[in-house]
């Protein structure tokens, strides 16, 4: 059953912080944690021992140190309070928020730090190839040598024969993400790109080139959550957590109904649309999982900007742009900002809660008062949507 | 039985496991629930209509059409030296899909949505980590296959 409504306290979001994107072998995971943690409890104006619990969204196999979350717990001062670890691959960040979430709803805790972080850069580079190797489905596709990027490209090469969506329309959305990545100061790659040099870069699966892939990065993320009577004490512009989203797919692509978009990402938008009240055309901003460049065209259909087949016209309309429609990762994107993936979709809240609260500066969408996150785990096998309103 | 199967797999005690015995001898099996008779390719040992445990496996056709493409480029461990190689995800006329690398008998510029191909079993017996496994090949290609008796 699709939850259309929602039971318990509201939840806000009383603090952000975040730190830069990029290789950051300077830093510990847990120092990174602690850099986004402390630039948080410094926006919500608390101390620390307010905090009731943490609750960690990683994944653990890119780093070294086991069992994260109790030692991110320890380093940040917060021990013996509670802290645990939510998984859901690339989606791990938003399933950290949902579980904390559902916490303070349920009346159990009412103020909860979200840490989402990750240090790609822990493992060298066969050991990256070699987790990329089995990111598929084990039984019945890696052994056929699939990977992360081949399988969004047969999305992609899909979506194009059906659709007509063309090469230059996918090359418009890495050009639109350096665009804003280049204005943002957390991100990983600060410069424009042209479609020539996209269009130039070496291929990755067809019809894939570098440029159509995000980056993997270091970084970190940290939202701090409250109770509706806690976050009116402690926020001058509370941003609450209206509509929360969370659907599963399949993860093997020889079960799924469709190839065009992602299942769970149409579904988790229906759950977070009705929770918080609203439609598509009421969503202001949003930040999308831009893993591939085809992941974005998909994230316009799925999540109802424009009909299943128009995502390419829309990017190539500028529909997707500060000033269009539905202005799409105007923080840069996975493409641009750079994906530490358990940090990024605590990243994409930090981004729309500033959008909400008119501080984003030259990247500001005028009136944002209804934003929308959407964090795709694996190939699609979770998608978390997350509607966030201000009063 | 399946280390035979996948360049490293880590499922070497599956319930249907009996799925590479049959690839070895050339015949591609999905399932058949024993329960409700719903048929499922790749085989799975629990129902997914009825979520009974009984099943047998049955031999498909391995006709099939092709969905979706790509080749890969930038390989996993492992594939390094096969790259660049060509993924194809098949609807098969059976019913479920199956996807693999397509073979030589099909060459770059014949490959498209909506072509029809064959899944070929194979043995690679010059490899010592892949020994069965199954290509798409154009319609009509032979492969060497054991009938089941009975």
């Amino acid at each position: 059953m699709v939850a259309s409504t929602s039971s318990g306290r509201r939840v806000g979001v009383v603090g952000v912080g975040h730190t830069p994107f990029g290789r950051r072998s300077d830093a510990t995971v847990q120092e990174l944690a602690f850099e986004a943690f402390r630039d948080a409890v410094t926006d919500a104006g608390i101390t620390r021992d307010v905090i009731d619990a943490t609750v960690v969204g990683s994944v653990p196999e890119y780093h070294k140190q086991r069992s994260l979350a109790g030692v991110i717990q320890e380093y940040l001062g917060l021990a013996p309070r509670p802290t645990w670890l939510t998984e859901a691959a690339c989606a791990s960040g938003s399933a950290a928020i949902r579980t904390a979430w559902l916490a303070i709803k349920a009346g159990i805790h009412d103020i909860v730090a979200v840490i989402g972080c990750q240090k790609m850069t822990e493992l060298d580079t066969a050991e990256i190839l070699a987790l990329m190797g089995r990111v598929g489905e084990v039984q019945w596709e890696s052994g056929f040598g699939t990977t992360f990027p081949g399988y969004y490209a047969m999305f992609a090469r899909r979506h194009m024969h059906e659709f007509g969506t063309t090469r230059q329309q996918l090359v418009e959305v890495a050009v639109k993400n350096h665009h804003y990545g280049s204005l943002n100061p957390m991100a990983l790659f600060r410069k424009e790109i042209t479609e020539e040099k996209a269009a130039a870069s070496e291929a990755v699966a067809d019809p894939f080139r570098v440029y159509d892939c995000c980056a993997n990065a270091d970084g970190a993320a940290c939202v701090i959550l409250a109770s509706e009577e806690r976050a009116r004490e402690i926020a001058a512009v509370p941003v609450w957590l209206a509509g929360m989203g969370c659907a599963s797919a399949s993860m093997s692509v020889l079960r799924r109904p469709h190839l065009t978009g992602l299942p769970s990402a149409e579904r988790a938008a229906a759950e977070a649309y009705a929770m918080a009240g609203v439609t598509a055309q009421d969503i202001r901003v949003a930040d999308v999982h831009d893993c591939f460049t085809i992941a974005e065209i998909m994230a316009y259909e799925d999540l109802g900007f424009c009909p299943r087949g128009e995502g390419g016209r829309f990017i190539e309309e500028r529909r997707s742009y500060v000033g269009g429609t539905v202005p799409v990762n105007v923080d840069g994107g996975l493409k641009a900002k750079g994906h530490p993936i358990g940090a990024t979709g605590v990243s994409m809240t930090y981004d729309i809660v500033k959008q909400l609260r008119g501080e984003a500066g030259e990247r500001q969408v005028p009136d944002a008062d209804v934003g929308l996150t959407h964090n795709v785990g694996g190939i699609g096998q979770y998608c978390f949507v997350q509607v966030l309103t201000r009063e | 039985m399946f280390k035979w199967f996948g360049l490293v797999n880590y499922a070497p005690h599956t319930k249907v496991a009996e799925f590479a015995t049959h690839l070895k001898d050339g015949r591609l099996v999905g399932s058949r629930c024993a329960a409700c008779g719903a048929h499922t390719f790749p085989p799975r040992a629990d129902c997914d209509a009825c979520m009974s445990p009984d099943f047998t496996l049955v031999e498909v056709s391995g006709r099939g059409v092709v969905h979706t493409y790509t080749t890969i480029s930038a390989a996993p461990s492992g594939f390094e030296q096969l790259a660049p190689y060509r993924l194809g995800l098949v609807d098969l006329e059976d019913g479920g899909r199956a996807l693999a690398c397509f073979g030589d008998t099909l060459a770059d510029a014949d490959v498209a949505i909506g072509m029809p191909v064959q899944v070929v079993p194979r043995l690679a017996e010059e490899r010592e980590a892949i020994t069965v496994y199954y290509t798409l090949e154009r319609p009509g290609t032979p492969w060497p296959r054991t009938p089941l008796d009975g």
